[in-house]
């Protein structure tokens, strides 16, 4: 585990960044993947007296606090009336309840985890990251980013009208995906996000119209489209041709999901 | 650094190590319940209530509990008995190693669920992890608990 000789709870995002600053000072979120670690840090600092911890919701956008917990974005309504329960479905397979309710959504976009369910729905929506000194960034940019000693104060999703599908394929329950997938389609366009490639989540986008028309063989043309589009490789989870055939089966399902929801809406 | 907190009704204040985990501080208090089990944060051994909230003790710091509220299967004595008795009654227990972490997050799902399905509890133990009984006695002993609760009430 992670040892360290001091620890802040900062009282300021200023203070928090400052401190940040030194490379052997690190900001915790929910801390369960970092404690894996065997790094020794001089001070960790802790933002959760920031008030980071909180979902604003509004007519036209979600501003979600870097130190919301997953569990918190699992239950809250407004994110799964817009997702149309992608959201809940995305989350509810990462470990357990006690988990979700440490884990934050900061920790998890800062990490750009390759294992990331998190990152890859946020991909899939119109998400931007909101950074202390960097402004707001779209979040496919600071998903393909490098590591900075910036600090994420929220994730804004905007909410453009859509239809959102997500699945997963894992080896054992609770275990980390062999592969993750969300599909959007908002106001007509249509994007699949693909995480646990196993590399960081990326974003296919239907430039070619593939499945403006909805239909099951557009969806299997999407599909393929898709699969040809991303690069996979394997891992001890699931081999590279494995993975590239969840691609298309992936991507087709979150397609035929979203035939449905578009029809009971 | 200082730390002050409520454990099990009780207000503690104390120095600690700044990089001290939960577990290590409730089982310094004799919360032996608390067990360390696969400290990756993954099989629910070690699940305490944080402010009414179930948590993995071996990945939160003690100092994150500064003016907050601990709960362990020791502040739970009745609640807790009770609801043990019918997982025993199932036989779920076995080795018993995994029982406190279940115990506890299966009180955490009523409180937030009074009225759970067979998928809602599932769904809400998936991260209690058990390696001699398969899970299907723990559920016939919950159901069990549900029926009990139904009637009592």
């Amino acid at each position: 585990m992670i040892t360290f000789s001091e620890y802040k709870a900062a009282e300021t995002l200023e203070e928090a960044w400052q401190l940040n600053q030194k490379k052997n000072n690190v900001v915790i979120g929910g801390m369960l993947w970092m404690k894996m670690s065997k790094k020794r840090y001089n001070t960790v600092i802790d933002l959760s007296g920031l008030g980071l911890d909180k979902i604003e919701e509004t007519d036209t956008q979600f501003r979600i606090g870097s130190m919301v917990t997953l569990r918190s974005l699992e239950n809250h309504e407004g994110l799964e009336k817009y997702t149309c329960g992608a959201m809940k479905e995305s989350l509810k397979h990462i470990v357990g309840v006690q988990f979700r309710n440490s884990a934050t959504l900061g920790g998890s976009i800062y990490g750009r985890y390759g294992f990331s369910d998190v990152l890859t729905i946020f991909m899939a929506m119109d998400s931007y990251v909101e950074l202390y000194k960097g402004g707001v960034v779209p979040l496919a940019e600071y998903a393909a980013s490098k590591y900075d000693r910036d600090i994420i104060v929220s994730v804004i999703v905007k909410k453009t009208p859509g239809v959102f599908a997500y699945e997963s394929v894992r080896n054992s329950s609770t275990d980390f995906p062999a592969l993750t997938c969300c599909v959007s389609r908002m106001d007509g366009k249509v994007k699949a996000a693909i995480g646990a490639r196993p590399m960081r989540a990326v974003n296919v986008l239907d430039n070619e119209n593939l499945f403006a028309n909805m239909t099951s063989e557009n969806a299997e043309k999407f599909a393929q489209y898709v699969q040809s589009k991303v690069s996979v490789s394997g891992n001890v989870r699931a081999g590279k041709e494995y993975r590239e055939h969840l691609v298309k089966v992936l991507v087709k399902r979150c397609c035929l999901e979203i035939m449905e929801k578009e029809e009971q809406k | 650094m200082k730390i002050s907190l409520i454990l099990n009704n009780k207000k503690i204040t104390e120095d600690i190590e700044p990089d001290m985990l939960l577990i290590d501080f409730v089982r310094s208090h004799d919360c032996f319940s608390v067990k360390r089990g696969c400290e990756t944060s993954n099989c629910g051994l070690c699940t305490v209530f944080l402010d009414d909230k179930p948590v993995l003790s071996c990945s939160v710091l003690a100092l994150r509990a500064n003016g907050r509220k601990v709960t362990t299967l020791e502040g739970i004595g009745s609640e807790a008995e009770e609801f043990a008795a019918f997982i025993a009654d199932q036989g779920a227990e076995q080795c018993g190693f995994c029982n406190p972490g279940f115990v506890m997050n299966t009180i955490a799902l009523l409180s937030e669920n009074p009225h759970p399905d067979d998928e809602e509890i599932k769904s809400y133990l998936a991260g209690n992890l058990c390696r001699c009984s398969g899970y299907e006695g723990q559920l016939r002993g919950i159901k069990e608990y549900l029926k009990w609760r139904e009637k009592k009430s």
